[in-house]
Formats: structure tokens, C-alpha cells, sequence
């Protein structure tokens, strides 16, 4: 398994943080389940790469040491 | 009218065997006259191998059971003699439509790949299949090839010898035993032959009940395939409609496994829900209904001994992908050749472990769709429900999320990869017809590659010369050469990719058994023995 980290590849993190927030404002539970679910989805098409794919599920796992 | 499913088409019918004086040898007896059971006993017939067929019944099967009939299993019964009788009653539909909840999120056009004689699949009621196949041996039988059907026959008991095994018939004239050099039990999902020898029926994945109907439209309905996921009529579970010949539309409702079965079938539970289905305004009989109950599992071994299982004796897949009928029919293409050498004496027995293994693999892709299939229409946790709604939310929206909708996916054939009878693999040719694979349909002249294959070696020289005729080990292998101008674009792509020249070694099941940039007579030979179980590391 690879333990090169995942670098830094956002623009502008802050806003960005800001859009997921705001995109779930006034969500039930289950409706942000359901938009998480579809943005991963979209996310997931986006990368398309398997191998990139799987990388991210191991570091959303905190598999290994996600680092600089 | 006398419904087909009614008449007795193998009636029982007193046999010399059940009065001679010690049991009768024969060469192949199958139990079962099933699909897989008929279809295995034309294909060894076709050879003049002697093969006897019991079955405890009389009849094809009730109702329409399996309906999808794949590519492949169409180009099978192309080898057997009844494909055009299959493929001009069945029924292709083009147009499918994704429903979710209560609405529809998608409609899709299938797009086959071109060039090739048999469509992808088309619909078609077991009871018709069984039909063209029973005819079929009635047309051999006619020209004398030896093969027998013995309605009313029912297998009592199983008694395994080295060389061969004694079977005891039940009959209502009394009970009878012939022996078996060998036995192919084809008696389907519940098989008693595996029970008689005390075999395994082990690695259960899944399980679940269908109710399944046969409905008869009284005004036109369109030629479609729908898939609900969740639907209102059926909540948290799945349903399925489909057109079959005869006017006569195939609805599946998934039941889940904690239900009343003997309730769910009543009519008055039945007709309501198909109403909600189909619409108030679409008028219906009910031709048949029944619960089909799945366990998903396999045999850890399909041969035992002299004792071979194909088809749902051996393997149970959920119905999502149509993987059950069709998964027999490549159990018996691959099968019988390899019999017919070994009765031929042409290969060793061990050529049969190679049933085993190249099946088995089969199987477990089979079990692996089927799983991936059901973990998407019936989510197993909160999570996967959560997951499988978005994708069908955003198929609402955006193609990408298409293909991750999975209502069952389609039975292709299997690709023996690692199968000790694959020979020598030129590896920048194209890699969908590496060793292991079957034959990829293609325009040919004015006819079919596949067809122009039939069931013995061949050996096909795309722009390369190669001899009519080769006979390695008593076998002869029938060599044909195309000249460039005879390559079309399917050819091409299909067999060259960027290569100009190639020769392709296929086995009678129309697999790949090995592949060169030229023809050489040594490297032939080397890959022959390989492939009936002759090479040194099979031996």
C-alpha cells in the first residue's frame, strides 16, 4: 500500500468549507445523508481512477498517516 | 386450449432394460430432461455417442421459469441444431425503462455490439426451449443417432463403482437398475442425485423468495423491459416485467425471505398488486403464478468420480442477470467434448477435472454478479440504502450514474483465465480473445465465425496459411486460412487488433485454446496435447 500523504490540491479551502457547509444548512439528517451520498458519488465520477478511488477510501479510513 | 406445459411429450414407455436378466451398461445416462439434461444429450448424441435421458415427469416444465436465453446460449444451440427455432419464436425488446419509488428515472436503448448473427438475448419461455429441444431429439433420433428419453423414469438410487454407477429406476410398472459408465446429473436445484451420494451443497450467500407470474395482456402493452426499484406495490423490494412470446408478459416480485408463501400466491393477494403495477386501466388474466425460492450457493466440486453435475444441481444464482439457465448450457458445452474424447478414448479421464475447474470458476462470477446485483436492489444496512438511493437519484439527472445502476448483469460467458488446458497466448493480440475465452461472433463471408466453428478443433489462420488438415494424437483438427480481403473490420478488431496476421487454435466449446503470430506444427501440437489434458503439467 502506498504511504505517499495526500497533498494539499484545494483552491480555496475556506470557501470551500464554507459551500459544503452552506449546502447542508436546513438539512434534515437524512436529507444530508442523501446529499453526502450523491456528492461522493459525483466526486467519485470526477477522479474516475480506481486506483486513485481506492487510495482515498484507505485514507478516509485513517489507514495510514495522511501527511505533508 | 390445451396449454403446451400439459401434454405428456416424453409419455413413459416400457424399456428391454427393465426386463433383462442383469442391468444394462451404457455409455452416458443423465438424469434430468430439464434444459441442461436435453441439451447434453444432443450434443453427445450429435457425435453418435449412445446417451439415455431419465426424468420422474412427462412434460416440459409449468409456467415460464427461466426466460432470458443470452448470446452465447443461442449460439450453443446454433451448434446443436435448434437455434433458429429458439431465436424465431423468442422476443428481443430494445427499450428498458428504470423506475424508482413511484416514478420512472430512466429509459434506455440497448446497444448491442454489431457484427454478430444472435442478439444479446432474447425472451422466451423455459417451456419452449424445453419444447425445441425435446424436437430436436426427436429429429435425431429419426436419423438414427442414439438417443433415448425415458419419461416417467424417476431415480431412486445411486451406487458409486470405480468405473461405473448402478442407478435403480422407479417406474409404475416396477424398478430396474442399468449401469452408468457415466452419470451427468442435470435434476436441477433440489437434486436428488446429490442427495442419494451424500454430497455438499455448501457456501450459501444469500437467500429469496419471488412470486413469479405469467399475465396475458388483453389490450397491446408495449415490448419492454421495466425495472422498479422500491416501488410502491412492493415496498423495499424489487419487481420486474418482461415480454414473452404469446402475448404473455412475465412479472417478478421480489418477496424477501420472512413471508407466507401459500398467502402471497392467493389471487386475491396477487391480481391487487399486479393492478397497481400494470395500471387501472390495463386488462389482465392471470396465467400462472408461482414462488420460486433461491438459495445462492455451489458444489465445492462438480465431478465426482464417474458422476458429473451441470446446471442448477451444481450452482444456485439469484435470478437478476439470468444466469441460471444460461450458466448450464455453458456447463454442458463444456463438458461434452471432453466426455465424447475421453469415451473416445482420445484423452485421459483427468481431461474432466478441467470441467471442474473451468466451471467452478464460472460459477463463482456467477455467485459474485448475482451478490453485487441483490446488494444493490436490496440493501443489506442503512448506509448501502443510503448509497443506492443516490445513484438512482442522480440516474434521474446524469448518465454517469447509469452504469451504476445494477437491476442484474446480463450472463456472458466465462473466460477460463489459468485453466491448465490454455496454451500459448501471442499476448499483443487483442485480449477479449486471449486462451480461455470464447469465440467472438464475427462477420465471415457471407456467413458467421462462430457458426463455421461447429464442435470440433479448429484451426483458423487470419491472413496466415495453414494446412486443411492436421491430425495430432488420432484427432484430427480442420484448419481453414482467410485471406486478407475475407478480414473484415470485426475480424480485425476482434482477432488482430494492430497485428496484421494471426492463428487461433479453438477447442469444440469455441474457446480459445491458444493463439500465434504464425502457424508452426510443432508449437500446434504442443498446445493440442495441452488442451484435451495430454500436456506435462496437467498429466
Amino acid at each position: 500500500m502506498s504511504r505517499q500523504g495526500i497533498g494539499l490540491n484545494l483552491e480555496a479551502p475556506d470557501d470551500f468549507y464554507a459551500d459544503l457547509l452552506s449546502a447542508h444548512e436546513g438539512l434534515t439528517q437524512q436529507e444530508s445523508d442523501a446529499l453526502n451520498a450523491r456528492l461522493i458519488l459525483l466526486m467519485a465520477n470526477q477522479i474516475g481512477e480506481r486506483a486513485t478511488l481506492k487510495k482515498l477510501l484507505d485514507a478516509a479510513h485513517l489507514k495510514e498517516v495522511v501527511g505533508e | 386450449m390445451t396449454k403446451l406445459f400439459e401434454v405428456p411429450l416424453y409419455p413413459y414407455k416400457w424399456s428391454d432394460d427393465q426386463g433383462a436378466a442383469a442391468p444394462v451398461r451404457h455409455p452416458v445416462v443423465i438424469i434430468g430432461a430439464g434444459p441442461v439434461g436435453l441439451a447434453m444429450a444432443i450434443d453427445l448424441a450429435q457425435s453418435d455417442i449412445p446417451v439415455v435421458v431419465l426424468d420422474d415427469n412427462e412434460r416440459v416444465s409449468v409456467g415460464s421459469r427461466a426466460i432470458c436465453f443470452s448470446k452465447r446460449s443461442l449460439e450453443i444451440f446454433d451448434r446443436l441444431g435448434c437455434g433458429d427455432e429458439m431465436v424465431s419464436k423468442g422476443v428481443v425488446w430494445n427499450t428498458g425503462k428504470v423506475f424508482f419509488s413511484d416514478r420512472q428515472v430512466y429509459a434506455f436503448d440497448l446497444l448491442p455490439e454489431e457484427g454478430h448473427k444472435r442478439p444479446a438475448f432474447i425472451n422466451l419461455q423455459q417451456y419452449y426451449c424445453e419444447l425445441y429441444l425435446v424436437e430436436r431429439i426427436r429429429a435425431l433420433q429419426a436419423e438414427g443417432k442414439p438417443v433415448e428419453i425415458r419419461g416417467g423414469n424417476r431415480v431412486a438410487n445411486l451406487q458409486n463403482h470405480d468405473d461405473h454407477t448402478l442407478v435403480t429406476v422407479e417406474t409404475h410398472e416396477g424398478a430396474y437398475n442399468i449401469e452408468a459408465d457415466w452419470l451427468i446429473a442435470c435434476d436441477g436445484a433440489g437434486s436428488p442425485a446429490r442427495h442419494m451420494l451424500d454430497l455438499d451443497f455448501v457456501g450459501r450467500v444469500f437467500e429469496d423468495n419471488f412470486l413469479i407470474a405469467d399475465v396475458v395482456m388483453k389490450a397491446d402493452f408495449p415490448t419492454e423491459r421495466w425495472f422498479w426499484f422500491d416501488p410502491p406495490f412492493n415496498k423495499d423490494q424489487s419487481a420486474l416485467l418482461h415480454k414473452q412470446p404469446d402475448g404473455v408478459w412475465r412479472i417478478d416480485l421480489q418477496l424477501g425471505w420472512e413471508v407466507d408463501k401459500d398467502e402471497e400466491k392467493k389471487p386475491e393477494n396477487v391480481v391487487p398488486r399486479l393492478r397497481q403495477m400494470l395500471g387501472p386501466d390495463v386488462e389482465f388474466d392471470l396465467e400462472w403464478v408461482s414462488i420460486y425460492t433461491f438459495q445462492c450457493r455451489r458444489m465445492e466440486k462438480f465431478r465426482h468420480g464417474r458422476v458429473l453435475f451441470a446446471g442448477d444441481s451444481a450452482h444456485q444464482v439469484s435470478p437478476f442477470g439470468a444466469r441460471g439457465a444460461n450458466s448450464g448450457f455453458q456447463d454442458i458445452d463444456n463438458l461434452s467434448w471432453k466426455l465424447k474424447l475421453v469415451l473416445q478414448d482420445k484423452a485421459p479421464e483427468t481431461l474432466l477435472d478441467s470441467y471442474g475447474f473451468e466451471r467452478e470458476l464460472a460459477a463463482d462470477e456467477n455467485i459474485l454478479q448475482s451478490s453485487r446485483s441483490t446488494d444493490f436492489i436490496t440493501p443489506k444496512s442503512e448506509m448501502s440504502r443510503i448509497f443506492r438511493d443516490a445513484v438512482l437519484d442522480l440516474s434521474e439527472h446524469h448518465s454517469f450514474a447509469r452504469p451504476l445502476v445494477n437491476s442484474g448483469r446480463l450472463s456472458v460467458p466465462a473466460i477460463y483465465d489459468g485453466s491448465s488446458l490454455n496454451g500459448e497466448d501471442q499476448v499483443d493480440l487483442p485480449a477479449r480473445t486471449r486462451p480461455g475465452s470464447p469465440a467472438i461472433d464475427a462477420p465471415l463471408g457471407k456467413s458467421w465465425l462462430v457458426d463455421s466453428l461447429g464442435d470440433r478443433f479448429v484451426l483458423l489462420g487470419f491472413g496466415v496459411e495453414v494446412p486443411e488438415k492436421c491430425d495430432v494424437l488420432g484427432v484430427q483438427i480442420e484448419g481453414r486460412s482467410l485471406p486478407e480481403t475475407e478480414i473484415g473490420p470485426e475480424i480485425k478488431e476482434r482477432y488482430l487488433g494492430d497485428l496484421e496476421a494471426a492463428v487461433y487454435l479453438f477447442r469444440p466449446d469455441q474457446h480459445v485454446a491458444a493463439r500465434w503470430r504464425d502457424f508452426d506444427a510443432d508449437k500446434l501440437a504442443i498446445a493440442f496435447k495441452k488442451a484435451i489434458g495430454k500436456g506435462e503439467q496437467s498429466a
